[in-house]
């Protein structure tokens, strides 16, 4: 009932939805019970692929949160992507315990090369999923949240806060390139054996990557869902206008962006978690700010503030990454290029925004006395509402 | 400095070697100062030579000090061949002879006329054998050759060797030579080596003195010198002026360290003005984000290359040729950006970031496609290679002392063109209030395209400074964008001063931090420090003010 | 005075404990008859004084007009009433206790300030109604803004409001394209729904037709009374037709106040306007 009123006025999420149920349930079930030779069966390596397409969505819903509808263009997002992605690395690297090329029980093949003889304070409790799940929501959210506690209480806005997460990010990754970070440099992690016991390897536990990824898309999509139509999302979009504005009417602008933002971090983190597994090595070029800024037109090309778009944007845009850079190498620059500026020309709506003219209609149905949300009236019993 | 003392140190027991080459020294004293004339038989060369053959070490001794007697002007090379072990005698005939290796044995050559002689067998020849002894003789004798030649240059790079190995015994040689000596160079290595070579005196107040006289004096082989006397030197009050005069040198060592790591600091910090300046007009002065601007760096370096090609024969000027061809062609695509893409944006700066950074890539690509993915080598004209020496231990490379001074020439022409001229004039006014600038009959488009083709036309005489110092390939752009970023938002926007001191302090600030921290860590917490300033004073260094700036 | 009254919060008190925040209204003291009081001023931007020295006093109910040409400081002077601005030396208050100058923008509002801007400032891509949902008086933290649901009670006062502001058929008109005068009635409309106890209107009139025009003056007269009211404003048939007291600022101080009359057969201000 609460997914109904969360997408009572959603089309787009309607859609995306059920789609996103009925082929989960026809990848399963075609790679599962279809024969290997028919036309219709999915090999693993697909089930995969779309798994990976399915994180980038989730990240891809993540920037639009922050952008599209409280107007932070992060370049950072790419970095919180990758620091859930070492998190979840770094437990799928203790896993591999004596199965290493060194078969050393403790430390990871790395650190033995380079001579290491404990375990760095760092890794320790990385051994254990539910520790490396807290962190993975936990180091991105809290990076985004003291850079964000620091950036928008001196009201750093606009294109200024997107060269410094970018700066940020750039950091990060000469960070991360650097051996002594221990996070194993160059190479970073990689080799990764199985997962809570399931092999990686496994066509099972491949479809359930997949399942967890497509799960993880549909609640990050809901949980956004549920900010954007709440009052909150409403002042985000007034923040989006008009950011002084706000404060005249007494919201403490710095506070909304910073818990708005740092649940888009958590989410960007979550989406890398779930890329890692299925890609099977997480390394400093996952920092590159190529990859921030590419998040970013997925979202520009799908249609910025609507959340459906930035997956069709992220899904599009991946799968013809795919197409060309097997097809054409030489031309997918070329081709990406052209997007970034031909969206931003011709097509600032997205192409959602094609489909749905008046999506920026405020619509009465999210209203309470049109829509059958009679939801609790939290706010009646405060103080502050007798006047 | 104490030239005319007269204490010299008398020969301690049980180093032959040293007496050894006391008495040869005393015929070189004779040697040398007749090297000149034409008074040396030619005898004494036939008979060195032929000494050089014999088995026994004395023998070649007594051969090199008769070669060196014979002030034959082939004596030099010979005696380094024999150093370098590199010559050898016809077992037939005792010939001194060189040899290269040939299909059968090998290729001989006459060591003095240079003849060919034929190829021998591998048997024929055999090596002029040296030990340690000969070996110090010669490094000797080729140092005061050299001390003899007529070149000041050879002279002082002698005398520099010669710094290490110096003994009480040169002094007599190094005294007479300082009394001729006319080069002004020349005489300061002179009195350095007179000094060091009076460290051996016995005398204590000579030892003193030539202490006195060492002090601030950065030759490494002095400063050794130095510290072996604060441990061994027999007297009490030698030992502490010996430590005195290390911690005048320690300190002058630091101090020119330090003046290199400043030197290093200032030339990436012009590095950084020259990527960043081109920034500063179009993001500080028109308030677009040009994601491509490195790529225009980038082209610029490409056209450096171009014109490197297209005049293979003239690489001497091609450096000349190119700056205003990268102003040009980098000038005219940033034109064409603008142009075509910008303009549209102009007020949605957000959406200004993602289209350039996507002409970013094509570009990229492009680059790749026409030259190829690899790293293209820009060749470095001859004035612009080699070392400026200030003293034995700083020296400053020429090309990055040229790009220092390039950078400031860019810099103040800019600012000249900001200020002085019509189109400076209208560029300020368009940026600060464009309605108002178009009322008063301002082609602000016009002026829009100009200004950023100015930026970019400045990006590419950046990419020609940059092809001397770093390879030139398709990420050249990319490495430099967010640093320049960086210098612009530090030093505050649309303001070239601003850009000037960040450029500067961060290159400084870079350099200071890579000795202890590394050069990847020293970046990354520069870039850490921006992020945090830019939180405390978000416009920067030197911020604009007034209620213009405001909101 | 200021030790015992707002402290400004290093401890995040709107978030947590909100039940032991007192009401703004309960911290306002309004014992001495002042409900703001700006005391020796001073302001300068690059060497300009844009405010020099100035003293003001507002009663509580009070309806003060004030007026002064161009660069007189008059947008500076609610700049720093609202927070926007900080003085280079002087003092601020909000009653007897509540410190202007240690607060930020959206504290101040919330403390009972209200600003309505020169140019007409609404959310453009929200709608009206959710224009003045979102300037509805209540707690502004992020929490309690993501749970919160209209009351009925809530529901009716932004239907009076649309009403009052002559809005209630385009109420889910999107902000941005309603015409200048509905935008600057939609901007009233979301300071009343602030409920603040001091409103500063700037400029409330430009762009209005004469009839829009007396039914602004009606409005502001009738919300005076009941809260204070400090209205900027350049049209003196307005200004004449609303004003109880007139202050009239020049060069950042004040010249003059009085009655309207009083201050139209003052010298000094005949000077100003009139020139030499």
């Amino acid at each position: 009932m609460l997914i109904k009123s969360l997408l009572a006025n959603d089309r787009g999420g309607r859609i995306l939805l059920t789609a996103l149920l009925l082929v989960s349930v026809a990848v399963v079930a075609s790679n599962q019970l279809l024969p290997q030779d028919s036309m219709l069966h999915v090999p693993t390596y697909t089930v995969t692929l779309l798994g990976k397409y399915l994180c980038y969505a989730l990240l891809a819903v993540a920037v639009d949160l922050a952008w599209g509808y409280l107007g932070i263009l992060s370049l950072g997002h790419g970095a919180f992507f990758a620091l859930g992605g070492y998190a979840m690395g770094m437990y799928l690297m203790r896993q591999i315990g004596d199965r290493g090329v060194y078969g050393n029980p403790e430390l990871p093949d790395f650190m033995v090369f380079l001579n290491w003889q404990e375990l760095p304070w760092f890794w320790s409790g990385f051994d254990q999923f539910w520790f490396a799940m807290i962190m993975v929501l936990l180091v991105p959210g809290l990076l985004a949240f003291a850079f964000g506690w620091l950036a928008f209480r001196s009201r750093v806005t606009g294109v200024y806060l997107s060269i410094i997460t970018q700066a940020l990010t750039y950091a990060l990754m000469l960070a991360f390139f650097r051996n002594e970070m221990g996070f194993g440099g160059n190479n970073g992690l990689t080799d990764f054996k199985d997962i809570l016991g399931f092999s990686l390897q496994a066509d099972s536990t491949r479809l359930g990557l997949f399942i967890a990824s497509a799960i993880a898309l549909a609640a990050g999509y809901l949980l956004c869902r549920s900010v954007t139509n709440s009052r909150l999302g409403r002042v985000s979009v007034a923040i989006r206008d008009s950011e002084d504005r706000v404060r005249f009417i007494g919201y403490r602008v710095e506070k909304i962006k910073l818990a708005v933002f740092t649940l888009s971090a958590v989410l960007a983190g979550v989406a890398g978690a779930l890329y890692v597994p299925q890609v099977g090595i997480i390394n400093p070029n996952e920092f590159s700010p190529l990859n921030s800024i590419e998040a970013v037109v997925w979202v520009a090309i799908g249609g910025r503030g609507t959340l459906f778009g930035a997956v069709v944007g992220a899904l599009l845009v991946n799968y013809g990454k795919s197409y060309f850079t097997a097809a054409m190498p030489e031309a997918w620059l070329f081709a990406l290029g052209a997007i970034f500026v031909l969206v931003t020309l011709f097509l600032p709506r997205g192409i959602v925004g094609l489909f749905n003219r008046d999506s920026d209609q405020p619509s009465k149905a999210r209203h309470p006395t049109d829509g059958d949300d009679s939801g609790p009236v939290t706010t009646a019993a405060l103080p502050q509402e007798a006047h | 400095m104490a030239t005319t003392s007269t204490h010299y140190r008398t020969m301690p027991e049980g180093r032959r070697s040293t007496g050894w080459r006391a008495l040869w020294l005393l015929a070189l004293l004779f040697t040398v100062s007749t090297a000149s004339t034409a008074f040396a038989a030619s005898d004494d060369f036939e008979q060195g030579l032929a000494l050089l053959s014999e088995k026994s070490f004395s023998k070649k001794g007594r051969a090199i000090e008769l070669l060196v007697a014979s002030g034959h002007e082939q004596v030099l090379p010979l005696l380094q061949t024999m150093s370098a072990g590199e010559l050898y005698y016809r077992k037939s005939d005792d010939r001194i002879v060189t040899r290269r290796d040939a299909d059968t044995g090998y290729e001989i050559t006459d060591a003095v006329s240079g003849e060919a002689l034929g190829t021998v067998g591998r048997r024929d020849v055999k090596k002029v054998a040296i030990n340690n002894t000969l070996r110090s003789q010669l490094t000797q004798a080729i140092a005061e050759l050299q001390l003899g030649a007529a070149d000041p240059g050879i002279r002082k790079t002698a005398l520099e060797a010669m710094l290490s190995e110096l003994t009480a015994d040169s002094l007599p040689l190094l005294e007479k030579r300082r009394r001729t000596e006319q080069d002004d160079s020349v005489i300061e290595v002179l009195d350095i080596a007179i000094a060091v070579a009076q460290l051996e005196s016995s005398e204590r107040s000579v030892r003193l003195q030539a202490l006195q006289a060492l002090e601030g004096s950065l030759y490494p082989s002095v400063r050794n010198r130095l510290v072996t006397m604060t441990a061994n030197d027999a007297d009490a009050g030698v030992r502490k002026a010996a430590e005195k005069a290390l911690i005048t040198i320690e300190s002058r060592v630091n101090l020119f360290s330090n003046l290199e790591t400043l030197f290093f600091g200032v030339s990436l910090g012009s590095v950084l003005i020259l990527a960043a300046i081109g920034l500063a007009i179009t993001f500080g002065v028109m308030g677009v984000i040009n994601m491509a601007h490195g790529e225009l760096i980038m082209i610029g370096a490409y056209t450096t290359y171009v014109i490197q090609l297209l005049m293979p024969n003239a690489i001497e000027y091609s450096l000349l040729v190119a700056v205003p061809a990268a102003f040009i062609v980098s000038g005219l695509v940033g034109i064409a950006i603008e142009r075509g893409v910008i303009r549209f944006l102009y007020g949605r700066p957000l959406e200004t970031l993602l289209a350039t950074f996507g002409l970013s890539l094509v570009l990229q690509q492009a680059v790749r496609s026409i030259f190829s993915p690899l790293n293209r080598s820009v060749e470095t004209p001859q004035w612009m290679s080699g070392t400026w020496e200030i003293n034995a231990i700083f020296s400053l490379t020429l090309n990055r002392l040229y790009i220092i001074a390039f950078c400031l020439i860019v810099f103040f022409l800019l600012h000249l063109i900001l200020k002085r001229t019509r189109l400076g004039l209208e560029v300020r006014a368009v940026s600060q209030n464009r309605q108002m600038a178009r009322a008063m009959g301002v082609r602000s488009q016009w002026v829009d395209a100009l200004t950023f083709g100015l930026g970019s036309g400045i990006a590419g005489v950046a990419g020609v400074a940059l092809s001397q110092l770093t390879n030139v390939g398709p990420n050249l752009g990319q490495a430099y964008i967010i640093d320049s970023f960086m210098v612009v938002v530090f030093g505050g926007v649309g303001n070239l001063w601003g850009t000037l001191v960040a450029g500067l302090s961060l290159g400084v600030a870079n350099k200071v931090m890579e000795p202890w921290a590394g050069a990847v860590l020293a970046k990354i917490l520069v870039l850490v420090f921006i992020i945090l300033f830019i939180q405390k004073r978000p416009r920067g260094l030197f911020p604009q003010k007034g209620r213009a700036a405001e909101g | 005075m200021t030790a015992m009254g707002y402290v400004p919060s290093w401890l995040n008190r709107d978030e947590v404990f909100e039940f032991l925040k007192p009401e703004p209204s309960a911290r306002l003291d309004l014992s001495h008859n002042c409900i703001l009081y700006l005391e020796d001023l001073n302001v300068s931007f690059d060497g300009f004084k844009a405010i020099n020295n100035l003293n003001l006093y507002i009663e509580p109910g009070e309806l003060r007009c004030i007026i002064g040409p161009n660069g007189a400081g008059k947008t500076t002077m609610m700049d720093i009433i609202t927070g926007k601005t900080r003085p280079d030396s002087g003092k601020a208050f909000f009653g007897q206790r509540i410190d202007l100058l240690k607060m930020s923008e959206a504290e101040i509002a919330a403390a009972g300030i209200g600003r309505k801007f020169q140019k007409p400032t609404v959310f453009e891509e929200l709608c009206v109604f959710e224009n003045l949902e979102l300037a509805m008086a209540g707690d502004k933290a992020v929490w309690p803004t993501y749970r919160a649901r209209l009351s009925g009670e809530q529901m009716d006062r932004i239907e009076e409001t649309l009403v009052l502001i002559g809005l209630e058929n385009d109420r889910w008109l999107r902000a941005g394209i309603l015409s200048h005068g509905q935008k600057q009635w939609l901007e009233i409309g979301m300071l009343l729904m602030q409920n603040p106890k001091l409103l500063l209107v700037d400029e409330p009139v430009a762009g209005m037709t004469h009839q829009e025009m007396d039914r602004t003056g009606e409005l502001l007269t009738s919300l005076a009374g009941e809260r204070s009211v400090v209205v900027v404003e350049h049209d003196m048939d307005f200004v004449r037709s609303i004003a109880r007291t007139v202050t009239v600022l020049h060069q950042g101080s004040v010249l003059a106040e009085g009655t309207m009359d009083q201050v139209q057969s003052d010298s000094r201000v005949i000077e100003v306007y009139l020139g030499e």
